[in-house]
């Protein structure tokens, strides 16, 4: 979410249960404006909160002019490496809270000496600061949306907040098709060539949820009334998205263990 | 766009001076605001006043007219009969030449009022008039909208080329069976100047191609270009603002937006909003309920304690630990906690948690009927069951009489296992009554008590909730029940696992039995102490075992206090001999035990060598002030504060338990055995019908032998007989 819009956006995604405290959310406030200055980001996000077990993380996004560049990501305002480390998907289990905790996961290895395979056993050191950045850009890939509409494409390719973007409408706000995921598409050249007809190339630039696999990952509601509609993945338990249609409110924010729910299939 | 080379500038300079002559007598002589669509050579009509000594400005070289013309092109974005025409054909304009023949025509044209005719009209006229001029050259403009219509295009260029080079080719294609676009010649008024018309028709048939191409409705809706523009340029003449030039791109979308979404109708509501405003009427009637009795109960309210708990309060604690549903949500609860105790004979309420579910959520409320207030439809549904069962059993007996008769069907050996009898009402896990609803305002619903089976069943299942209290539970191993039951089951077992508060808080009462009675694993019932003084925030922090648990923890059984399940009711002795046999076949049970109540939570089983419990301080900024607050790992999303001697427990997450490993569903049973094959139930092969005949012949041969020794006997017999 927007830290010009934080309080609205906390008190917005409050259905979920989890919110910030109110002196969390004041140092919050001052941190975040620092940060945009110090880094010189033209937007900053405050991402969400990855819950350890001795401590938390919070975690903040900052964004350049192009929306869909890569994201420099801080957490406690240190800015993490860029690394990206993909055998963190092996260590299961919750997050520290400590950065330098190590996690040790004993791999077994086939080692050719010679003729002769062995098998030995490496023991494989993984900090948690790299666990932390690779789940942080996971979530991003897998469930950080936006809605269709907030953000254009100029003919140049650069990617540009909608300034007149006008909130979805009410019929519009509970497809699942009227989302986006908030990075590079993947999947637009498979759309067959009638889809694509009926795509606005300035608009439909990236994927939209219809297609998530599994299917039925992600779950609408309208809260407060209908007044609010709000989307939580399953795949991620504890990524909210809210939008109030018709107007221009709308965020993300994570507040969850950063586990994956590998059970969702069994629990649909 | 191509350059077109600078004309002389005094011919344009007096050309010019007579333009805006024109421009000014045709300003005024303008009636009735009208949409006038920009036409080339004729711009100067339709831009207001403000505009025209601009233009004059700009008509100084031709160049910066081009550049004027397609600029006013573009900003009113009106479709004139574009040419668009390549740039290798087209050199420039000139405008001079154009421009000798244009006022003296233009002059004497009455103006209609509709737009429609005005565009094909001048563009007539100015075709015309191109024809007057020798060596005819277009002038490139930009199109405002860049519609792929390449076919027009393709047939203006032609025809260009074709007008260049003086030719007058057929152009088949643009003949045109539409009705709608013909008008009648008498409605063009009357061209006092005798122009060669040399073949109008493929003119007339471009103009109105062009028309055609304009009025062209778009695939996603109603409304064509033409249209559209007609519309923007109505709505820019009647409201005439101030800077139109920089209030164009914001006019045409209100227009667009406004051409979808017709004004409300002072009758008709807004489809879209009903059912917002449904739900903010009923949200009021929380308030106004409330308002509405408070008159007359203020002076009842202010003496007797009300049963809803101050809910705000406990908001304001967990909104400092971080967890909560903010604050008018939180209200709104209270206003309908209030609403529930109003209806129900409640003793005691609060305010459990949200569970969240696919399509809804649930607000769930705890409650404690006052005493004496036995649940009547517990009872019903508890009749209509055993009445079910009774049926059941009844029709079976029957129609294993039937059977007996003719053949005997094996009986299987296999009998269900007994079912663990429920536990009573307010004992155990149906301590308290539970209440649900998706939305404060909406009714609440009832959960019915949970049984043990129902509990077992959850524990090897993890399921989404979607919201729908009847919905089924479609899951292996099959639950008992449907969304409801599920979620009462849930409901117990986070209660049983996370409701905790600090140690002293509750005790033993003191009329309580020995701790060894049979079935009993412990006291099951606590009271408040009145001596608790609480404990600080520090040490509740620092050390678990400060806190204790004050729920009874559930058996594997799925109770909390053993029943041993080989206890022979009335009913089964009903039954034959036989079976009582078999129930003497069976293990021993042994007892199951659980914790007792009010365990601290140090003696919680770890998670994989993570502590079940992360306690923390509120805000480590002001330890003074904090709150302490404690989280449960293997529950995520249970949380409980204490501060001073408030405390409180509160659930918001999805309803499941934590695990870090994966859910494995279970196998599938075992097959069963088949039943002990016997010369009963063997299965033996048909005879053939050779085995049928030879045994006829055999059976015929036995007869025939048996007969022919009857014959020699009765031979013998005759025989002795004779002599």
């Amino acid at each position: 979410m927007d830290a010009e819009s934080l309080l609205l956006s906390l008190e917005l995604a409050s259905g979920s249960g989890q919110g910030l405290s109110p002196d969390r959310r004041a140092s919050l406030l001052t941190s975040l404006t620092l940060v945009k200055r110090d880094y010189r980001f033209d937007r900053v996000l405050f991402w969400g909160r990855i819950l350890g077990l001795v401590a938390d993380y919070y975690i903040a996004q900052g964004l350049s002019e192009d929306q869909l560049a890569p994201r420099k990501t801080l957490y406690r305002w240190r800015r993490r490496p860029e690394e990206m480390a993909t055998q963190t998907s092996v260590v299961k289990g919750r997050f520290m809270g400590d950065p330098s905790h190590e996690y040790e996961h004993t791999e077994v290895q086939k080692v050719n000496e010679g003729e002769k395979v062995f098998e030995e056993e490496v023991v494989v050191q993984i900090k948690e600061e790299t666990r932390l950045v690779s789940v942080i850009d996971q979530i991003d890939k897998a469930v950080a949306i936006v809605p269709r509409g907030a953000l254009f494409k100029t003919p140049f390719g650069s990617i540009n907040v909608n300034r007149t973007f006008e909130g979805l409408s009410l019929s519009e706000a509970k497809k699942l098709s009227s989302y986006f995921h908030f990075k590079e598409p993947v999947e637009l050249k498979n759309k067959t060539l009638l889809e694509k007809a009926d795509m606005d190339p300035s608009l439909d630039f990236m994927d939209s949820l219809e297609h998530d696999i599994p299917k039925g990952s992600w779950s609408i509601q309208m809260e407060r009334g209908n007044a609010l509609v709000v989307l939580r993945s399953l795949l991620w338990p504890g990524l909210t998205f809210y939008h109030t249609p018709r107007t221009k409110n709308y965020g993300y924010i994570y507040v969850g263990t950063g586990e994956k729910n590998i059970d969702l299939p069994f629990m649909l | 766009m191509g350059d077109p080379p600078p004309n002389p500038d005094s011919p344009s300079q007096p050309t010019s001076s007579r333009r805006n002559s024109q421009l000014s007598e045709r300003w005024r002589s303008q009636e009735q605001p009208r949409p006038q669509p920009t036409v080339p050579y004729e711009v100067q009509q339709t831009p207001p006043d403000a505009q025209i000594p601009r233009s004059s400005q700009e008509v100084v070289s031709s160049q910066t007219n081009l550049r004027g013309w397609s600029q006013r092109a573009s900003l009113t974005q009106n479709e004139n009969l574009m040419f668009q025409a390549e740039e290798a054909q087209l050199g420039g304009i000139e405008y001079s030449s154009l421009n000798t023949g244009f006022p003296s025509e233009i002059q004497p044209q009455p103006y209609l009022s509709e737009g429609r005719f005005q565009v094909t009209r001048d563009a007539s006229l100015m075709l015309q008039q191109l024809q007057q001029g020798e060596g005819n050259l277009f002038q490139q403009l930009e199109a405002a909208y860049q519609e792929p219509g390449a076919n027009l295009l393709g047939q203006f260029t032609m025809y260009q080329r074709d007008l260049q080079f003086g030719q007058s080719a057929e152009h088949g294609p643009y003949l045109r069976d539409d009705p709608a676009l013909q008008f009648s010649p008498s409605e063009l008024g009357f061209m006092p100047f005798s122009m060669e018309m040399p073949e109008p028709e493929p003119r007339e048939l471009a103009v109105q191609n062009a028309k055609a191409y304009l009025l062209q409705t778009s695939v996603n809706c109603d409304l064509s270009l033409y249209e559209h523009l007609v519309n923007l340029l109505t709505k820019i003449l009647n409201q005439r603002p101030e800077n139109p030039l920089f209030l164009l791109e914001s006019l045409n979308r209100t227009t667009q937006w406004e051409w979808f979404h017709p004004k409300l109708d002072t009758l008709r509501d807004d489809p879209e909003m009903q059912p917002i405003y449904e739900m903010a009427e009923r949200q009021k009637a929380l308030f106004g309920g409330s308002g509405g009795g408070e008159g007359e109960q203020e002076m009842e309210e202010e003496v007797a304690e009300t049963a809803v708990p101050n809910i705000m309060e406990k908001a304001f604690y967990f909104e400092q630990a971080g967890v909560g549903l903010g604050s008018d949500e939180s209200f709104r609860i209270f206003m309908a906690l209030k609403q529930l105790v109003e209806q129900q004979p409640i003793l005691t309420c609060r305010f459990w948690g949200k569970i969240l579910g696919l399509s809804r959520s649930y607000l769930v409320a705890e409650v404690e009927f006052r005493e004496g207030e036995e649940e009547g439809e517990e009872e019903e549904m508890e009749e209509m069951m055993e009445g079910g069962d009774v049926m059941e059993t009844h029709g079976e007996e029957e129609g294993e009489e039937e059977e007996k008769i003719p053949d005997v069907i094996p009986k299987p050996t296999w009998k269900p296992p007994p079912a663990i009898p429920k536990e009573e009402s307010r004992s155990g896990a149906n301590k308290y009554l539970y209440f649900v609803c998706n939305e404060p305002g909406q009714p609440w619903a009832r959960l019915p008590h949970v049984t043990p089976i129902q509990i077992v069943q959850a524990r090897k299942i993890k399921k989404f909730f979607t919201g729908y209290l009847d919905a089924p539970v479609i899951s292996y191993p099959p639950f008992p029940g449907n969304e409801a039951n599920y979620l009462r089951a849930q409901i117990a077992r986070i209660s049983a696992a996370t409701q905790i508060s600090p140690l002293g808080f509750y005790q033993f009462g003191e009329e309580e039995g020995d701790e060894e009675e049979e079935g009993g694993a412990g006291r099951d019932s606590y009271e408040e102490n009145p001596d608790f003084d609480g404990i600080p925030v520090l040490e509740l922090v620092d050390s678990m075992a400060n806190w204790v648990h004050h729920t009874q923890h559930i058996l594997p059984q799925g109770r909390c206090t053993w029943v041993n399940p080989l206890q022979k009711t009335e009913e089964e002795e009903e039954l034959g001999e036989e079976e009582e046999k078999a129930d003497e076949g069976m293990e021993e049970v042994e007892q199951e035990v659980g914790p007792p109540l009010l365990t601290p939570l140090s003696e919680d089983a770890e998670i994989m060598h993570m502590s079940p419990w992360t306690a923390r301080l509120s805000c480590s900024l002001s330890p003074q002030y904090s709150v302490a607050v404690v989280r449960s790992n293997l529950w995520p999303g249970a949380c409980a504060y204490a501060s001073g001697k408030k405390f409180e427990n509160i659930y918001i997450g999805w309803g499941h338990k934590y695990s870090p490993e994966n859910f494995n569903p279970p196998l599938p049973a075992p097959i069963q055995q088949e039943y002990p094959s016997g010369p009963e139930i063997m299965e033996m092969s048909d005879p053939t019908v050779e085995e049928e005949q030879a045994l006829k012949a055999a059976q015929e041969q036995v007869l025939a032998a048996s007969e022919e020794e009857e014959e020699d006997e009765d031979e013998d017999e005759d025989e002795d007989q004779d002599d």
